[in-house]
């Protein structure tokens, strides 16, 4: 039986920037690739670049169609979201695929200090309420 | 294909940090078209994802070698092999404890790796390399 894949010849990895959106006072990190490492700890430094120039308070980083959350890339959303607290924004993580957060929980990973939301949708709603909060408190 | 590679089986090489996307892309391939469902496929992409990273991190260069296999049960199943010239693991055992690295990582690649397969090998001589094999098996 021939099961494989076809065409294994043609595996390639282009390199991506990952936009930031600016949306009010908070930021929106869609990330729609599989991320090499060196490409997620850019993106860790843009972002917190991205906080200090315009100011943002919140940062929302969408996986939605991530597949794949392996201890490098959990370990570099883990310290972008202390990173950012300690710049006074918080990170909410929006989108986790159900295997993916089935294989980070057997993986041994623990990402228990993080924001995280459903989906973009509720991501904002909690932002927004994170954001609202700090400006009463 | 790449040299050595047959209908059932793909080698890739890992000589850069990107080549431990195109290990994992091309597990996840494997894995999908064996017959494996979404979070097998996960645990599959995400093992090989760790020990492709041990192979760039700890050796610099080694081979991956994705087969389908079938057991003596006529189980078929994932065979994916990580070979590397590099260092070598002094102690093995203590190397598979969470939390040990030379790094600075999390040292949750070979720990993390187990967990996630059914099956899994490993020997290392200093010196001379590392080998780590792991399997995973379609339910019956």
């Amino acid at each position: 039986m021939i099961s494989s894949p076809k065409n294994p010849k043609k595996r390639s990895v282009e390199i991506q920037k990952i936009p930031i959106l600016k949306i009010r006072d908070y930021l929106i990190v869609p990330i729609q690739i599989d991320l090499d490492d060196l490409s997620a700890s850019r993106l860790q430094q843009d972002i917190l670049k991205k906080i200090d120039a315009t100011g943002a308070r919140g940062v929302i980083i969408d996986i939605s169609v991530v597949e794949m959350v392996d201890s490098y890339l959990g370990r570099i959303l883990g310290e972008t979201a202390r990173m950012s607290a300690l710049m006074d924004a918080a990170v909410v993580i929006s989108g986790m695929q159900p295997a993916v957060a089935i294989t980070l929980i057997e993986l041994g990973l623990q990402l228990s200090e993080i924001y995280t939301a459903l989906n973009l949708e509720s991501a904002i709603d909690l932002i927004e309420n994170l954001l609202n909060g700090k400006k009463h408190a | 294909m790449p040299e050595g590679s047959s209908p059932d089986r793909e080698i890739i090489e890992i000589r850069e940090e990107r080549d431990i996307v195109i290990c994992r892309q091309a597990c996840r391939e494997w894995a999908k078209s064996i017959g494996f469902n979404l979070v097998d496929q996960t645990r599959i992409t995400t093992s090989a994802s760790e020990l492709a990273r041990n192979i760039h991190d700890y050796a610099g260069f080694g081979e991956v070698i994705i087969e389908e296999v079938e057991n003596s049960n006529g189980r078929r199943g994932i065979k994916i092999t990580f070979t590397d010239r590099g260092p070598g693991i002094p102690n093995v055992e203590v190397a598979m404890n969470e939390g040990w690295t030379t790094k600075g990582s999390m040292g949750m690649g070979l720990p993390g790796a187990k967990k996630l397969m059914d099956d899994f090998y490993i020997t290392s001589k200093v010196g001379e390399g590392t080998t780590v094999i792991i399997w995973k098996w379609l339910p019956f």
